[in-house]
């Protein structure tokens, strides 16, 4: 077997294919994080609680409801984004016009609400959640070994990421959305339903949340902590894409993944520091953001 | 006058926040009529055309049109009504070409002109495409601002001064363009400080100072009123 710096290339493509399946799930979460930020002007705290509440809902589902697992993968994201809509018309839209500060307070309050109510109801231990039997199994590719379920979940979410991706950069729709993060009350003068717009997109933009927490299910076990560990790394993904840049956030995301993943191969006791060593490089050099418009 | 008026405005009164901008506001427009607001700055001309699509904060008073009265419209159905917005700073969309500012906004009646008419009404917009809309020179972006309203049908136009800033012959061109438009039977709102300008396309101006209308002149009665006209506006 061929070593790399006295790494075996198999140990390297696995880690490797870690990091591309985190890097899938901080791309879905910061792609959400991010347009929320430059649509709505808000820091959604409660992004990692809604990643978490879209695994429960899937784990709801098949232990209650009997429900399959493309069943679910279909259902939860639409519980929670309905839920994202309630937050949105019943909190959020109050505080549009007051400091960006307000909206972060009340998104963290309701992350560690939701998270406490869930320890509190389901307790802390993770909660198994089996692999659909479509997708056990996997591909021997010769130099490794490729679980089918990994696969599924980087096809998906990079899929999930290139469609929003083109809605709001290619489409009428998207054109009203980031006409409205320019000039809302023109927007809402040529008779396009800004508030509406807003309800929807923060809706949409948790429903991808919820749909990261049910694909990671069957990875990660789902516990009420799930989302608060993950949270932070996708901020940290968000602040050095850029705030508001979408196709930064989706890019970023899959390049530390991987960054991850070659820190854990060669000096594993760095891996959970490497997105933000990173972070604080872009920090000092490109304050703004990697992929951010103005430099 | 028999006829009723298109728009009829009683008594409007505008807040921002705290500030009390507009006192109780009375003008009327009649269909096809050009009628300018003039008036110094600060008199609550802007306010005024603001708060007829309803993006100020709270408002008073009375403003129907077509039978529906404005205030109880929703925001976003004013536009729906045929009423078309041309905002002070233009507004035109830096993250969009200017061919995308000009589809941008939603057709709402039957009669808006083809992107071709536009162009050839103002003609500096041809062929520039696929340009991002801010690249523009001011009076360009004015006329986009202009077009993109055109398009979608709208028959009553709000024009939040288009000479300001803008190099004369430029303004030629606009108000060459907007008597082509009162000709096809649309009715405009022009709010002004060029009194020049005003003059050569309205029918009628409006005084307003400090949040109220003080005056009603005819254009025909311009000159004979000009020193009135100018004590009012202070100069």
């Amino acid at each position: 077997m061929t070593d790399i710096f006295g790494v075996p290339i198999a140990v390297l493509l696995g880690q490797l294919l870690l990091g591309l399946i985190n890097g899938s799930f901080y791309a879905l979460l910061s792609l959400g994080l991010a347009i929320i930020f430059g649509m709505l002007n808000v820091i959604n705290f409660a992004h990692g609680a809604f990643y978490m509440l879209g695994g429960f809902a899937a784990w709801l589902l098949l232990t209650a409801l009997g429900l399959g697992y493309w069943e679910t993968l279909f259902a939860a994201p639409l519980m929670v984004g309905a839920l994202g809509a309630v937050v949105e018309r019943l909190f959020l839209k109050r505080l549009y016009r007051v400091d960006h500060l307000y909206s972060l307070l009340l998104t963290f309050g309701i992350a560690l609400m939701l998270e406490g109510l869930f320890r509190h109801v389901f307790g802390a231990a993770g909660k198994p959640y089996p692999i659909p039997s479509s997708l056990t199994g996997g591909i021997n590719l010769g130099f490794m070994f490729l679980p089918m379920y990994r696969a599924w979940v980087i096809v998906a979410s990079l899929t999930v990421c290139v469609i929003t991706w083109l809605v709001i950069e290619r489409t009428k729709l998207g054109a009203y959305l980031r006409a409205s993060t320019e000039n809302p009350g023109l927007v809402q003068a040529f008779g396009i339903n800004v508030p509406l717009m807003l309800t929807m997109t923060y809706a949409f933009c948790v429903g991808l949340a919820g749909f990261a927490g049910a694909l990671a299910a069957p990875l990660y076990q789902v516990s009420p902590g799930m989302g608060s560990s993950v949270i932070i790394v996708v901020f940290a993904v968000v602040v050095i894409g850029g705030m508001g840049s979408i196709g930064g956030a989706i890019v970023t995301a899959l390049a530390l993944g991987i960054i991850e993943g070659l820190t854990k191969t060669f000096y594993p006791a760095a891996s959970s520091i490497a997105v933000f060593v990173v972070m604080v490089l872009v920090i000092l050099i490109r304050p703004s953001g990697l992929f951010s418009r103005e430099a | 006058m028999a006829e009723t008026p298109l728009l009829d405005v009683k008594g409007l009164e505008a807040w921002y926040g705290e500030s009390h901008v507009l006192h109780g506001i009375d003008f009327d427009v009649r269909k096809g009529e050009v009628v300018t607001l003039i008036g110094r700055n600060g008199a609550g001309k802007t306010t005024t055309l603001r708060s007829l699509i309803g993006v100020v904060g709270k408002r008073r008073g009375a403003c129907s049109y077509k039978g529906a009265d404005l205030l109880k419209v929703a925001p976003h159905k004013v536009a729906r009504l045929g009423i078309g917005y041309v905002p002070e700073e233009r507004g035109i969309f830096s993250s969009l070409t200017v061919l995308e500012n000009l589809l941008f906004p939603p057709a709402w009646q039957a009669g808006g002109m083809a992107v071709d008419e536009i162009y050839g009404l103002f003609p500096n917009l041809k062929g520039r495409d696929s340009t991002s809309g801010t690249r523009l020179s001011g009076g360009e972006q004015q006329m986009l601002a202009i077009g993109r309203i055109l398009r979608t049908g709208a028959d009553f136009i709000l024009l939040d001064e288009p000479t300001e800033g803008i190099a004369p012959v430029i303004i030629e061109e606009i108000g060459a363009a907007l008597r082509i438009l009162k000709d096809r039977g649309m009715t405009i709102i022009l709010v002004e400080q060029n009194l020049r300008f005003a003059a050569s396309i309205a029918d009628r101006h409006y005084v307003l100072d400090q949040g109220t209308v003080v005056d009603e002149i005819s254009n025909n009665a311009l000159d004979a009123n000009m020193d009135r006209l100018n004590r009012y506006l202070g100069v």
